[in-house]
């Protein structure tokens, strides 16, 4: 997904390549487009991968060829092509010198308060490295090694922790869970893996070292996130930073594993090139989520969406455990011609499980916005709870506001609420902020991170800051 | 002499996309350390007045000017209106859910300072600011910190309104019917706010149905606006006289 520094996973492609001793073959992208069993067998022989995944992803590639694209989402887009995409994609194209990055770049992460230092090392640019963020990032590799803790690339952790990812890859998020997903177990290129060791508290936001450290990231990521009992980690992906990418399809996995007692806190903020204001071009995300509880765990998930053509996104909890809880915290923004179809599904199957759920949509253009979301109480599912919000907020005649909630219940003892509303973007609350001497935009930035501050209050501190900033960014010139 | 804050001359406005006439030549001086009421009927331009002045959407200008300390108003937006130094104390304040009071004032301050070219407000001065200007108004400290006017009662809600104003210090304040739907003790409240943030510099102007109010905020002129103009303009004891046979023998008068 998103990850913060994409460039610096560029860099750290080319390293690994040096470390395994296969530079040249990847710079010059020699693996031809298209997908079958040997483009399969060469990317994993080309990570070095075990048998056992190759198989893996063989399995999964024959799952997918049986499978057919969804429909179902209230989203329209040209299907890709999936024989024209290159599945072992190259490092992105630097830039050649700060000059020559878009302008318009430039000014959008001067509003979000990017240094300059980060601004270059986001974009690209060749730089000096910063020694700060240098040791401090080495020095969060210590101590989080002194605990540990693992956290790496999944490429590193296929080597180094086999053992791991064998237990748990593909056992929250099944091969055959759906087409994408499929895709995915087929062709991933890397993405992120971390432990938490039995009671153990993550002492870092793992955000904090994404920022300064580089993060995997690339159209097929895969990520698995595994806290043992007791532990507890809080961790970020993506980054507020607009993201330019050549690769049209994005289609991530995410799995997360809460062991018994452990609580595990997700947060996401993805910008994604959205298209044009014609709304011409723009990233396809479709991505899979979904994390399991055991007995009194806890999931989080915090997402803010402001990127991307199409989302088709759900990260959901299965809370399998007693007395486990699953919370899922939203703020999708579309504009001009984006599609989002998000949501979550909250499957109870233990007793005493909690669920809540607080989605907050905006749409602005001729955007279309969809929340979609299904609450499922299993049979032994005594004394569940759900409580589900579904906010929406329109800021233009022109835009759409849907929602899809369904409620399986098959326990009586279940209390389930759902609140939703739709409001327009008040004209009253514009005028009012712009007679205290605000502009119109800063107005409507004031209004919808009010909107959302439920949902802006539970991203790690330092990311709220710069995500009530793109909020702004994303809107304006919206009203209409 | 005191100079002139606020010079409306021969201001005609409609709705606009309706082209229905609102406002019909007014004209209207407001020289600094003085207090006016704007009284009249029901439809009469009122708060039409206010919305123009202040430069809300809906309306158009079709003729005459309005200038504030020697700027053209009708030139500038309505936050720049505002950072000029007007205020519009408003008849049915907005919430605004999720924005704290304080934020939204800080925002706001530091918006106009901006425009200025003066300093951004430091957190302890601004904190400071907030504690001695809520009392001015009996705001209870607790309504500072929630959400902009969510959940207030009317009565707070126009507390509010003048504790925004007191924070602000505008050249020009306009009160558009800030007595509607407030008690007595509330009224008492509000006005004795206003009276101290009254002074030299600047100039107040209510907008009111009732003489009521006028009893505490005692105006130097009271205008009559009817049908778009204003048809009589007199000192306080205008305000008495219309509470006692209304505005029909005005109306009438002119007609």
């Amino acid at each position: 997904m998103a990850a913060y520094t994409e460039e610096e996973f560029a860099e750290e492609l080319k390293n690994q390549e040096y470390k395994f001793g296969f530079t040249s073959e990847i710079e010059s992208d020699k693996i031809p487009a298209g997908l079958n069993e040997d483009i399969i067998r060469m990317i994993s022989a080309k990570k070095q991968e075990p048998e056992w995944l190759l198989e893996y992803r063989l399995n999964a590639y024959s799952v997918w060829q049986e499978m057919t694209e969804p429909e179902w989402a209230h989203v329209k887009y040209k299907k890709p092509d999936f024989q024209a995409i290159s599945y072992f994609s190259a490092p992105k194209k630097q830039y050649e010198s700060w000059d020559d990055v878009d302008p318009e770049m430039k000014a959008t992460m001067d509003k979000l308060g990017i240094s300059m230092d980060e601004q270059k090392k986001l974009t690209g640019v060749a730089v000096d490295f910063v020694m700060d963020s240098v040791s401090v990032a080495t020095s969060f590799k210590e101590k989080l090694g002194e605990l540990g803790i693992i956290f790496c690339s999944f490429s590193e952790a296929v080597q180094d922790h086999p053992e791991l990812v064998k237990k748990y890859l593909g056992t929250v998020v099944p091969t055959q869970d759906n087409f994408y997903a499929a895709l995915n177990s087929a062709v991933f290129t890397d993405g992120s893996f971390c432990y938490i060791p039995k009671g153990v508290r993550c002492p870092m936001e793992l955000s904090t070292y994404f920022r300064i450290n580089e993060a995997g990231t690339g159209q097929f990521e895969r990520t698995l996130v595994v806290a043992d009992q007791g532990s507890c980690v809080s961790y970020l992906e993506g980054c507020t930073a607009p993201q330019r990418d050549e690769n049209q399809l994005h289609a991530a996995v995410v799995e997360l594993i809460a062991l018994d007692d452990a609580e595990i806190k997700y947060s996401t903020v993805q910008n994604w090139f959205p298209g044009d204001k014609d709304g011409k071009g723009g990233v396809f995300n479709f991505v899979t989520k979904r994390g399991i509880c055991h007995t009194n765990s806890k999931i989080s998930w915090t997402q803010v969406e402001t990127g991307s053509a199409v989302t088709w996104k759900y990260p959901s909890c299965v809370l399998k455990g007693d007395n486990s809880i699953g919370e899922f915290y939203s703020v999708a923004v579309t504009n001009n011609f984006q599609q989002a179809d998000t949501g979550t599904k909250m499957i109870h199957l233990g007793k005493n499980t909690k669920s809540t759920i607080i989605s907050k949509g905006i749409s602005a253009g001729e955007s279309q916005n969809s929340y979609r979301g299904l609450v499922q109480i299993g049979s032994r599912a005594d004394n569940a709870r759900n409580f589900t919000q579904c906010d929406s907020l329109l800021m233009t005649d022109k835009c759409g506001a849907h929602t899809f909630p369904y409620i399986e219940c098959k326990n009586n003892s279940a209390k389930l609420e759902h609140e939703a509303t739709t409001s327009k973007i008040g004209e009253d609350q514009i005028f009012y902020c712009q007679q205290r001497g605000l502009s119109e935009e800063k107005a409507i930035g004031l209004i919808v991170n009010g909107y959302c501050k439920e949902v802006l209050n539970k991203l790690p501190m330092e990311f709220a800051v710069e995500a009530q900033k793109l909020l702004a960014i994303s809107l304006e010139n919206s009203v209409g | 002499m005191s100079k002139i804050l606020i010079d409306i001359k021969n201001l005609h406005a409609e709705i606009e996309d309706e082209g229905k006439k609102i406002l019909k030549g007014l004209n209207l001086t407001v020289k600094a350390g003085e207090v006016h009421a704007i009284m009249g009927p029901n439809g009469a331009g009122k708060s039409t007045l206010a919305s123009v002045v202040s430069g809300k959407d809906g309306y158009e200008v079709t003729e005459g000017s309005v200038e504030m300390d020697g700027k053209d108003l009708l030139e500038l937006d309505p936050d720049e209106r505002a950072k000029e130094g007007l205020f519009l104390a408003f008849q049915y304040p907005v919430e605004i859910p999720g924005v704290s009071n304080i934020n939204f004032l800080r925002t706001a301050i530091n918006e106009i300072k901006e425009y200025r070219g003066e300093e951004a407000v430091s957190a302890k001065d601004f904190m400071s600011m907030v504690r001695e200007k809520s009392k001015l108004v009996e705001l209870d400290s607790k309504l500072a910190s929630r959400a902009v006017n969510e959940g207030f009662s009317g009565g707070e809600k126009k507390r509010n309104e003048i504790f925004q104003m007191a924070m602000l210090e505008p050249k020009v304040a306009i009160l558009d019917e800030t007595d509607s739907g407030l008690d007595i003790d509330a009224l008492r409240i509000v006005a004795a706010g206003v009276n101290k943030l009254r002074n030299e510099n600047n100039a107040v102007i209510v907008i009111t149905h009732y003489q009521r109010l006028l009893d505490y905020i005692v105006p130097d002129f009271v205008h009559v606006l009817a049908d778009g103009k204003i048809v009589k303009t007199g000192d306080k004891s205008l305000a008495l006289e219309l509470e006692e046979k209304g505005y029909d023998w005005l109306t009438t008068e002119n007609a």
